[in-house]
């Protein structure tokens, strides 16, 4: 049987490729925010703030992309869900893109100041929510959703380590014997939050796609 | 200060989530209709070629069905199979039973007149009779002699009325039927079968010849209708299908596909075939 509707199909493949784009920019912004904080380097900080706005662009990009295709070419079925899909995952990547420039601008923040702790949990936390972000989307591009399943379930760990580093600084706070040890550790708490947050995100993205291949919804 | 109700709206789960996957809110179907028509390996021949393959369905009492399909499916063979429109046509033969209200229509004893009163059919291109708006919807009941049961005046006035047609021609009843529009011509068509009092209203592409306002009366009409009539629609246009109906059934090579309420046919539809029609994907 012959294959009809050639534009649009070239159409549905760019709309993909751009949310692939996206969302490697998000993956990488992410990564690149923990490492600027870890390593205290304020330039690659001060990029990644810079960098934001190419995110911001490429999400308004593709949704014009979404709603060009909903009003020319009235999609339905799996086409449909797709384009639906690519709305709230682009959403979604885009908050996560803002906590990546949140992180950067704590670095900023704390520049070089001496660190109150050595960061072990919350480089394993960014580690986790990566590896989320890279599974949702492997998950989107597979069409898979047992992926999509097994990448929103990994979002307990994050809370987990969320919790245990929200005692941890809260004690730092509470306890700390001047105000510069008691502002980074809430600026840490903010980093844990955020990255926290990151991970919600990409529980979003997951269940997004299980929807996109199933039509069915299930929430984590 | 007005009291309102407490609305309590469950959070989206963006929130911190205490992990574990929650049940998330499946859509429901419309409640169950009791059935209006039933089909049940129902087969259709054309001399030797099959144009129906055991078809069986159950079409719903005030729902409005469509039926979609690229040409030469059976989609529109199958609907005339249900006021017997196909007996006319030389060398077809039929297979199966169609039970409309407990009745085979094509048991013995079938008054073809009375069958086709009660399934009334309003066809692709408006045909109106070359003759007054009034004697056109005045046609049915005459025959029929059902202006016994009030006067005709009365008939034509409610006829025209419950097909949105009322208020344009009210003033021009002894013009010639001829010189309404495309739009109201359909319209008229409709007063005309709904003059004699039917109860299954049976549309082959009723709106295919028509433009997007006259479409648009249309399928406000039908959505109308469906409270007194059930109503079984032919159409191409997958988007009225998607704005009018309550079910849909895809049909393809003379089989039924898939059947189902609308909205999993349009969004998630179950099998291949029919995802590939409705998305444009069908050579």
């Amino acid at each position: 049987m012959a294959v009809t509707r050639r534009a649009y199909e070239q159409e549905l493949r760019a709309l993909n490729q751009d949310i692939l784009l996206m969302g490697s920019m998000i993956e990488e912004a992410v990564h690149l925010a923990i490492e600027a904080l870890a390593r205290q380097d304020v330039d690659l900080a001060k990029e990644i703030i810079e960098d934001d706005k190419r995110v911001d662009d490429l999400e308004l990009a593709i949704e014009d992309r979404c709603l060009k295709l909903l009003a020319l070419q009235q999609p339905l079925a799996g086409d449909l869900r797709m384009i639906a899909t690519a709305i709230w995952v682009i959403t979604d990547l885009e908050r996560m893109g803002d906590h990546a420039v949140n992180i950067s601008e704590i670095a900023v923040r704390i520049g070089n100041q001496p660190l109150i702790k050595p960061l072990i949990d919350i480089p394993r936390m960014a580690g986790i929510t990566e590896g989320m972000i890279k599974g949702c989307l492997d998950a989107f591009v597979a069409r898979d959703p047992e992926l999509a399943r097994k990448t929103c379930r990994t979002d307990d760990q994050v809370d987990k380590i969320y919790e245990d580093l929200f005692d941890e600084l809260m004690g730092f706070i509470v306890n700390s014997p001047d105000t510069r040890t008691s502002t980074q550790a809430a600026n840490l708490l903010f980093v844990a939050r955020f990255l926290e947050r990151v991970a919600d995100h990409a529980t979003n993205i997951g269940e997004r796609v299980i929807y996109m291949v199933t039509g069915l919804r299930e929430s984590y | 200060m007005i009291a309102r109700p407490v609305v309590t709206v469950a959070t989206h789960a963006t929130e911190t989530r205490p992990g574990g996957a929650r049940r998330a809110p499946q859509p429901q179907p419309t409640a169950a209709a009791p059935s209006k028509i039933e089909t049940s390996a129902l087969n259709l021949f054309y001399g030797s070629f099959r144009a129906l393959k055991d078809i069986s369905i159950s079409i719903d009492e005030h729902r409005i069905t469509a039926l979609i399909g690229p040409s030469g499916c059976g989609k529109s063979t199958f609907l005339r199979t249900l006021n017997r429109m196909n007996d006319i046509i030389p060398g077809v033969r039929i297979e199966g039973n169609v039970i409309i209200d407990g009745q085979d229509i094509y048991g013995p004893g079938i008054d073809l007149v009375e069958l086709r009163k009660r399934v009334g059919m309003v066809f692709q291109r408006p045909n109106p009779f070359p003759m007054s708006v009034f004697d056109n919807v005045a046609y049915g009941p005459r025959i029929h002699g059902l202006a016994t049961k009030g006067t005709l005046p009365d008939i034509v006035e409610r006829s025209l009325r419950a097909a949105a047609l009322w208020d344009e021609v009210k003033d021009r009843l002894n013009d010639s039927a001829l010189g309404l529009s495309g739009g109201q011509q359909q319209r008229l068509c409709i007063a005309r079968v709904l003059a004699v009092e039917p109860e299954v209203l049976l549309m082959d592409e009723p709106c295919s010849a028509l433009d997007p306002i006259s479409t648009a009366k249309i399928e406000d009409l039908m959505i109308d209708l469906k409270r007194d009539y059930t109503i079984v629609i032919v159409t191409h246009n997958m988007q009225q299908a998607g704005r009018v109906s309550d079910k849909t059934g895809f049909f393809l090579s003379g089989e039924l596909i898939e059947y189902g309420e609308t909205r999993d046919i349009f969004e998630r539809p179950r099998d291949r075939r029919t995802e590939d029609y409705i998305t444009g994907r069908f050579g």
